[in-house]
């Protein structure tokens, strides 16, 4: 198996990881995280299934560094707005549960 | 009933984790003959782009203007923030750190600062670029914040404003004055090593700025007077 397949495998792992905790967990902070985790995951299976045969594609390196970096900012998004939803409720979790 | 969803999820997850490697696994180590490789187009288009590296040459040439609209989702990101934040008086300045974080950050920043330097120049021939420059600047400014020795930002003045858009109006200024050639960021070969440059160099300002922005507008002091 080449490095390539080892980063798509560890990406296609780390994305349904990401998936579950985002289903699982309640707390907006790692709702936030387990997104990022999702993500990372995807932009490994990209990268890593491009340079499956061994020579890196500069197309989907170009793709996923344009997607870190709107990832960043979706993320700091995201915890503006958690922590504006948290000024004003006082609540960590959408669904009102207890902490 | 908390804990039978769990399992649920789990299990669902195994099942997707299975499927998605054995998936991966069974695609055919050699490329299609019919499947599109785009690799010797971008090399053999290279000397026209006015780079050496092709993932520079992609993300500013060949694909410029994903990259243009991406800066664009940076500051809509950072108004959005900006908005969220709402208006603040003063200007807010952590505590000062430990006296090891301070001198380390009087330390770090100059290196951070040319670091970035290199990053944006060697984006032409090596990795790198305005991006990865631009990150690195941003990581200096919030580590001299966290240090104490810089404040976080209140809303914008006149100057940050300016500095925060200057990037995505160089990108924007140059993709209009070239619209003439008939597609959009068509550089004239002659020329687009320095409009890249340029456009980097006003990218990692911006984006610098943005990136740090995102720390230092949310930045608020809690607790201490």
């Amino acid at each position: 198996m080449s490095t390539g397949l080892v980063f798509a495998h560890a990406g296609a792992v780390l994305f349904v990881l990401g998936l579950a905790g985002g289903l699982v967990l309640g707390h907006l902070l790692r709702r936030i995280l387990a997104l990022n985790v999702m993500g990372s995951g995807a932009f490994l299976v990209l990268v890593g299934l491009a340079q499956s045969d061994g020579q890196p594609d500069p197309v989907p390196q170009a793709m996923v560094l344009t997607g870190i970096v709107v990832a960043v900012a979706a993320t700091a998004l995201a915890l503006g707005l958690a922590r504006a939803f948290h000024a004003r409720t006082g609540r960590t979790r959408l669904d009102g549960g207890e902490e | 009933m908390r804990g039978a969803a769990r399992l649920l999820v789990a299990t669902l997850g195994l099942a997707l984790a299975a499927a998605l490697t054995r998936a991966i696994g069974e695609l055919p180590a050699e490329r299609p003959s019919q499947a599109v490789d785009l690799r010797p187009q971008v090399v053999a288009h290279l000397d026209q782009t006015g780079v050496s590296h092709p993932v520079t040459a992609v993300l500013l040439d060949y694909r410029g203007y994903d990259t243009l609209l991406e800066v664009a989702v940076l500051a809509l990101a950072l108004i959005a923030l900006l908005v969220l934040a709402g208006a603040r008086d003063a200007r807010l300045c952590a505590p000062a750190g430990s006296p090891l974080l301070v001198s380390l950050a009087r330390g770090l920043v100059p290196v951070v600062v040319l670091t970035g330097g290199y990053l944006l120049w060697a984006g032409a021939h090596r990795p790198g670029g305005a991006f990865q420059a631009a990150a690195v600047l941003a990581a200096g400014a919030v580590l001299l914040q966290l240090a104490g020795l810089m404040p976080a930002w209140a809303s914008p003045g006149r100057w940050l404003r300016l500095g925060l858009m200057l990037g995505f109006g160089v990108f924007l200024g140059v993709a209009y004055g070239l619209l003439g050639r008939g597609a959009l960021l068509d550089y004239p070969p002659q020329w687009a090593g320095a409009l890249i440059l340029l456009i980097e160099t006003g990218l990692t300002l911006s984006l610098g700025l943005t990136l740090a922005g995102l720390f230092l507008f949310l930045t608020e002091r809690r607790g201490r007077p």
